[in-house]
């Protein structure tokens, strides 16, 4: 019960973003929080994204569509440098820079930049411990070690991700016991309490029922108060729901990408409307 | 042809039943006895002795060398004894020593294993050098086991220097199963998902924090049960040991040394050696065939408990982590 009443202490910090973004909108000019140049990307001798650019505003949600293969995963994955990981994938062209920083340059550190810049994954990965321990592990692992800040960073992001209702009787419980749904929001809670500034989702709700579905969708939207969000969706609808900026991908080329509303409604391309009307893909 | 098949597969069967029971039968007769505590405890907990076999009044006496001098002690004609070495006491030092052996030789075969492992499925890329060097370690184990032995000689014991001891036959046979180890490594590691990589980098981990905290105690059940079999070879093999840790007789028993560093320069006395000793190396008779026969028969049931422990390890292992 004492971590109950250490927790409310912070919540000023927490409101802070949201000033933050009311005087965005106030200039209406959204800060860039994302920048994409030119960026070409290959799997060895395979080029999959060609000249890419694209700038993604901060506290916004941007949603990546179009057909498989279309490269939108990938450059999902290059924003946090996931693709380090994979022997031959290499950026050939370009560059990716967060708060202005090229996010390839040498002096930058992988590890800070994944930390800066969450990720959740299309199968929902939750590690094999309990619940309370896969939240607590980003900060672990960044080297926290006093209790009551974890046990407050647990509950802030569970609550983050709307889950601390159902799951604040049985911390300890093993996290492969909570329902896919539950898992997924587990996976962005474990996101949100090493305190990113962006949040990469990929696919979160393809493996989902509507109803979890909707509760995700319904947390991505409270979340973008505070967190810059990329997602990508294979479902044309939740793009329309919950994002606000939409980029169009195909064969590895950004054909379009603007406001969603503009992009469901009146597109500039005639590739876009195909495949928004579901005419291909 | 089918019943060309079926006389093979039932040939096979046949000949295990044999020689297990053979040895199970035979072997209980040394192991087992007639009266309480119907197991025989000077053959489980005692070294092995000269055995003297002699006519006395009529009656044939079967004494061990202890026994023998004491009798004398008390009689004073003149005996004509026959004395058959190993053939009494019991294989105790045997049963230690090849404990020692295998303990030892796993933890230096899973360290070296569990590390060379990593370094495989989580750190190297797939180059062509490392194509050859898994190449290499699969050619390893399907090195005879005397070779290991030869090596070890060669290396351990004269070029180190480290005489017949028990550090020398970790060492070779450590090196004898680490191929086994390794594969098995490197498949538990693999089988950990992606996905608990992938979730664990994202999170602002390093390389070696994922591998620790998020990897290695998923696979290492895993590995620790398929080391179980390794152990039943480790136990078995007496080719590796023959010459760099295995003494025939031994009366010390490996805890009395002088001092705590000679511990791991001692010979030991080891079973798969004492059965090559007992069945080759001294002339056979109705007393060596009782040494020969409980040896192998206590080596088995222990073999068999180790195999029977790596099937139950499994079993609760592949129970508890399913994803």
């Amino acid at each position: 019960m004492v971590n109950v009443v250490e927790v409310h202490q912070p919540m000023p910090e927490q409101a802070l973003p949201q000033t933050k973004q009311s005087a965005a909108e106030q200039t209406e000019a959204p800060e860039i929080m994302i920048d994409v140049r030119d960026l070409d990307f290959a799997y060895g001798n395979h080029q999959v994204l060609h000249k890419v650019s694209l700038e993604m505003p901060a506290q916004a949600v941007t949603a990546f569509i179009g057909p498989s293969g279309c490269g939108k995963t990938t450059l999902l994955r290059c924003i946090n440098r996931m693709n380090d990981l994979i022997d031959g994938a290499r950026i050939t062209q370009g560059a990716i820079r967060l708060d202005g920083v090229d996010i390839n340059a040498p002096e930058v550190d992988v590890v800070d930049l994944r930390r800066r810049v969450g990720m959740v994954f299309q199968k929902s990965n939750p590690f094999p411990k309990s619940i309370y321990e896969n939240i607590a592990y980003g900060l672990r692992i960044a080297g926290v070690q006093k209790r009551s800040r974890i046990d407050e960073a647990v509950e802030k992001s569970l609550r983050g991700a709307a889950l601390w209702s159902e799951v604040k009787d049985r911390l300890n419980a093993n996290a492969l016991g909570l329902s896919g749904g539950q898992q997924q929001r587990l996976c962005i809670a474990r996101a949100l309490a090493v305190e990113p500034q962006v949040i990469l989702m990929d696919e979160p709700c393809s493996a989902l029922d509507p109803i979890a579905t909707a509760k995700i969708e319904e947390l991505i939207h409270e979340l973008k108060a505070q967190y810059t969000i990329v997602t990508v969706t294979h479902n044309m609808q939740q793009a329309g729901r919950i994002s606000d900026h939409t980029a169009f991908f195909y064969l590895g080329r950004l054909v379009e990408f603007g406001a969603t509303a503009k992009i469901f409604t009146n597109p500039r391309e005639k590739q876009t409307e195909d495949y928004i009307t579901g005419r291909f893909g | 042809m089918f019943w060309a098949f079926r006389c093979a597969t039932y040939f096979v069967l046949a000949c295990a039943t044999f020689i297990f029971l053979n040895i199970a039968i035979k072997g209980s007769h040394t192991v087992f006895t007639s009266r309480a505590p119907f197991i025989n405890v000077t053959f489980l907990t005692q070294p092995p002795q000269t055995l003297y076999v002699f006519d006395y009044n009529g009656k044939k006496m079967e004494l061990s060398d202890r026994e023998f001098r004491k009798w004398k002690e008390t009689h004073t004609e003149d005996v004509e004894a026959t004395s058959i070495a190993y053939s009494a006491g019991g294989i105790w030092p045997c049963i230690v020593g090849t404990t020692l052996l295998v303990v030892g030789s796993m933890i230096v075969a899973l360290f070296i294993g569990i590390s060379a492992a990593i370094y495989l499925s989580e750190y190297s890329r797939e180059t062509r050098f490392i194509r050859f060097m898994r190449v290499a370690i699969l050619n390893l184990a399907g090195v005879p086991s005397i070779v290991f032995g030869l090596f070890g000689f060669g290396l351990f014991v004269i070029f180190f220097g480290w005489n017949v001891s028990l550090i020398a036959g970790w060492f070779t046979l450590g090196l004898m199963i680490l191929p086994a180890i390794i594969t098995a490594s490197e498949e538990s590691l693999r089988a950990v998902p992606q996905g608990l990589r992938e979730g664990s980098l994202a999170l602002g981990a390093t390389m070696w924090q994922t591998i620790r905290k998020n990897v290695l105690p998923y696979a290492l059940p895993g590995i620790l049960t398929s080391s179980v079999l390794g152990i039943a070879r480790v136990a078995g093999e007496t080719a590796p040991i023959m010459f760099t840790a295995a003494y025939a007789m031994r009366d010390e028993m490996p805890w009395q040394v002088p001092k705590w560093t000679d511990f791991f320069f001692q010979g030991v006395m080891a079973l798969p050696y004492h059965i090559y000793v007992v069945s080759s190396k001294i002339p056979q008779n109705e007393y060596t065939e009782r040494v020969q026969y409980g040896a192998a028969f206590v080596f088995l049931v222990l073999v068999m408990l180790i195999a029977l422990t790596s099937i139950v390890l499994r079993e609760r292992h592949r129970r508890r982590l399913s994803w």
